[in-house]
């Protein structure tokens, strides 16, 4: 991506996300009435972010791979079943694959 | 003010506020290590930090333009994934009843952790609060690391020692995790797990995201509600009913913190 593309691609996405948090304080409480669509959307950010754990923990380019991610996820979840708070989560997968891959593996 | 808080509700709000902030705000030393190491310079790095301010879009727009997908997939990406705070907006902006230049600061740091802790206060007034001390600690301490990760990205190396790109996997889990519990919630993660999985090999970075987006519209639009099955608290009004302590979504909540 040209420097040019990469600035525009910054700035409108920047744009766009603040028009979206701005049009939610801007819309009439009436409009969130409807169940359809705050399940929707509650749906959606449920997809994009398993989807978003997939992509990241399990694929390198266009290819989808077991690497140290995949333990450092095994980690993270059961730290969350245990009900460890967000920063330990993500600490303890950090060191999970920092770990394993010291010791040559993923 | 037109309610004052009790001093204790505000005090732990504010208390909520300041760990989010800073347990989220430190993870930004990796997306600013991430975005560099993605071949995105410095400059645009803290453009995009301070200008989105929003984690999980600016870790799609980075993970689209490292994996050399298209400024229009990166763009689709990042502002699919922000459509939940214009949700977010929508919940907290009866809460702060703010106007003018103030809404637009409110509108700027309306994310997922700020939003968390508005609504998981017992009052109206801690929720203010809460809500601003969340969403300007995360801003000022995630944007500070992000810059810190940035200038360091170089001397750190390769993100995948320090195991940056497993912390940004266990993020999005951890995001999502209290989000997993009814029923429908986990079929639709179980369908986006199976679009994206099938997507990656055969299609450009991003586009498997926004796949799964879709599958969770088809579901939400044309599968009736299931008898008991709530929805997420997302869209639910904790100060409707003021007499109750208890709120709504507060201990979906929790684990995010």
């Amino acid at each position: 991506m040209t420097t040019a593309a990469l600035w525009t691609t910054v700035l409108v996405a920047s744009l766009a996300c603040f028009a979206l948090k701005l049009a939610g304080h801007l819309v009439p409480r009436s409009w969130l009435a409807s169940e359809r669509v705050s399940r929707v959307t509650s749906l959606v950010t449920v997809a994009l972010l398993v989807s978003l754990v997939v992509v990241q923990g399990f694929a390198d380019g266009r290819t989808l791979a077991v690497d140290a991610r995949v333990p450092a996820l095994a980690v993270a979840a059961l730290a969350l079943a245990l009900r460890a708070p967000f920063i330990l989560v993500v600490f303890l997968a950090a060191a999970t694959a920092a770990g394993l891959r010291a010791l040559g593996w993923g | 003010m037109k309610v004052l808080p009790t001093q204790p509700a505000a005090r732990a709000a504010a208390r909520q506020g300041v760990s989010v902030a800073v347990a989220t705000g430190l993870y930004g030393v990796s997306f600013g290590a991430l975005s560099v190491a993605a071949g995105i310079g410095l400059a645009p790095t803290m453009a995009l930090s301070l200008l989105m301010f929003s984690g999980g879009s600016q870790f799609a727009l980075v993970g689209v333009v490292g994996a050399a997908g298209t400024p229009l997939a990166a763009i689709a990406t990042a502002t699919l994934l922000g459509l939940r705070n214009a949700l977010y907006g929508a919940v907290v902006s009866p809460l702060l009843e703010v106007r003018g230049w103030r809404r637009l600061a409110a509108a700027q740091v309306t994310i997922d952790e700020s939003t968390a802790v508005a609504v998981a206060q017992p009052e109206p007034a801690a929720s203010r609060v809460g809500f601003w001390v969340t969403g300007v600690g995360v801003f000022v301490v995630w944007n500070t690391f992000v810059l810190l990760g940035a200038l360091a990205g170089d001397a750190l190396g390769d993100p995948r020692a320090w195991g940056l790109d497993a912390a940004a996997a266990a993020a999005f889990l951890a995001l999502v995790w209290p989000r997993l519990a009814p029923r429908r919630a986990q079929v639709v993660a179980g369908l986006a797990v199976a679009a994206t999985a099938a997507l990656v090999p055969f299609v450009p970075p991003g586009i498997p995201v926004l796949a799964a987006a879709a599958v969770a519209m088809v579901v939400g639009l044309v599968v009736p509600a299931a008898a008991g099955g709530a929805p997420a608290a997302d869209a639910d009004d904790p100060h409707s009913t003021t007499d109750t302590t208890d709120t709504n979504g507060t201990t979906d909540r929790e684990a995010v913190r």
